[in-house]
């Protein structure tokens, strides 16, 4: 079965949904959007890094997502206007990774799989590291749910119970991290962002609890996946766009019904 | 037994010292009223007691785990979050049903559990601030200007509630608030803060401190005798506002 193709990219997407359902709703909650494009675009770096140390390829966007990921959750911790400054990184990060890649001596890489997925060319490897990243975020983000709701609620009611807002707030970067080297096969790094806010915006309607936006996220993520790579295959488009506009479109039907 | 202590605690706000060289203790069951004009510390001093801010100088001990109640100035419900009541009040501790519904009735808004947060007025959302801080358990309440945007029947009805809620339960409480009236009926102590402690004492010590008059002027004294009559009435509530309306 995992020989088909379609099998494993649908698989992928089904993986991924698991973690960018929950993640993408803190995503919105915490209006982490820009953060998340920032870590994201570091990915090509990690890419870059990866290939000149000859280090495994996911281990190198892990480490360079989360360095990235850290250094903006402690810039935001600032509380200064953080638009421009996290418009800066995360623009600069991606540029920075694709000059470094031209550096890479002696090795010719297919950037646009980086910048777009290729889901489609998933490996039995890529799903293994896409459902274990996938069950890993999950299951940490269950295991906090509750601190994590307090801390995104309020810092200071969280910190009032007993909790530490900075330790829930590292666990959601750690998370983006390995979100973000998870994805970069399936969507890459231009479109991991919407992966991540898009299924939660389009939950937003539908639930009456934050429990139940997450949840619907993860049911969106997945009929975005399967849906999108069905249109892919029929239109001949390009899967990882193709799966972000099925989620869009769940969006504007979910926004329409809200009206 | 002492809840929390503050030694000489000096706080900043990006470079600003907000406040400096403050020295109090909050012990069991004691109500604790901090006041002051706007910029004068106030929230910072609150925010700083409850763990949220580190002093840049002093120390601050909380008894080992202290359960505090805290009900903030004002909480900002991301639009993008549904939340209902129930689910809020049970963050991040979880409570049955019936502990829910027993304690949004003691607060005088039964029957909201299934309501989202932002559909709340906001008399029902302090009450219900209010209910989660006490399904905690708490030994200490803290209370940051908890009436603000409320009128005055609303403001009255609050700190007629928290007084009988607080008698039930005898946790401590520290209210930080400007408003001179009710603060004064309330509490068993008062601090006068501006950049650092002015005055500080019962109610009646507080009220004839020269630094208390420097800071709020002659003009409260109308308040401050209104407060007198206030206390001796105590349950007049009818009579206390009317009071509250002519000096303002």
């Amino acid at each position: 079965m995992l020989d088909d193709f379609l099998v494993r990219a649908m698989l992928a997407g089904v993986g991924l949904s698991l973690a960018t359902g929950p993640l993408g709703a803190f995503v919105v909650w915490r209006r982490m959007a820009y953060f998340g494009d920032a870590t994201a675009h570091a990915a090509i770096l990690g890419v870059a890094l990866a290939l000149g140390a000859s280090l495994p390829l996911y281990l190198g966007i892990l480490l360079v997502a989360f360095a990235m990921a850290l250094a903006v959750s402690v810039l935001a911790g600032r509380r200064h206007a953080m638009d421009t400054t996290l418009g800066v990184l995360a623009h600069s990060a991606l540029a920075l990774g694709l000059v470094t890649v031209s550096f890479v001596s002696g090795v010719r890489v297919d950037l646009s799989a980086f910048l777009f997925g290729d889901i489609l060319a998933v490996s039995r490897m890529d799903l293994l590291v896409i459902w274990g990243g996938g069950l890993l975020v999950l299951a940490g983000l269950v295991w906090r749910w509750s601190p994590l709701l307090t801390a995104t609620l309020s810092e200071d009611l969280a910190t009032a119970s007993g909790l530490n807002p900075k330790r829930e707030q590292l666990l959601l970067t750690m998370a983006l991290a390995v979100v973000v080297a998870m994805s970069i096969k399936v969507v890459g790094a231009l479109l991991i962002v919407a992966m991540l806010i898009i299924p939660a915006a389009a939950a937003r309607g539908l639930s009456k609890t934050p429990e139940a936006m997450a949840f619907m996220a993860v049911l969106i993520g997945i009929a975005a996946s399967i849906g999108g790579l069905f249109a892919s295959l029929q239109w001949d488009t390009p899967a990882g766009p193709s799966i972000v506009m099925a989620a869009s479109a769940v969006f504007m039907i979910t926004a329409l019904m809200n009206k | 037994m002492s809840l929390i202590t503050a030694e000489g605690i000096s706080l900043k706000y990006a470079a600003n010292t907000v406040l400096k060289d403050v020295t109090l203790t909050i012990n069991k069951g004691e109500i604790v009223t901090v006041i002051g004009p706007n910029g004068s510390g106030k929230s910072t001093l609150l925010r700083a007691l409850l763990g949220a801010i580190q002093p840049a100088s002093g120390r601050i001990t909380r008894k080992p785990d202290l359960r505090i109640g805290y009900v903030p100035q004002r909480l900002s419900i991301e639009a993008n979050m549904p939340l209902t009541v129930r689910r809020f009040l049970s963050l991040p501790q979880r409570h049955t049903a019936s502990e829910i519904a027993d304690m949004l009735a003691r607060v005088g808004v039964s029957g909201l559990e299934a309501r989202q947060l932002t559909q709340l007025s906001g008399g029902q959302f302090q009450r219900v601030l209010l209910a989660r801080a006490l399904l905690g358990k708490p030994e200490i309440l803290m209370l940051d200007e908890p009436t603000q945007g409320l009128d005055q029947p609303g403001i009255a009805g609050f700190y007629q509630l928290l007084e009988t809620v607080r008698r039930e339960i005898g946790c401590a409480v520290l209210l930080v608030s400007h408003d001179l009236h009710v603060v004064m009926s309330a509490s068993d102590r008062v601090i006068c803060l501006n950049g650092h402690i002015c005055c500080e004492g019962t109610p009646h010590v507080v009220l004839e401190a020269p630094e208390y008059r420097a800071l709020f002027g002659d003009g409260t004294h109308g308040t401050m005798a209104l407060y007198q009559h206030a206390h001796n009435d105590h349950c007049d509530h009818e009579h206390n506002n009317e009071g509250h309306t002519h000096a303002g």
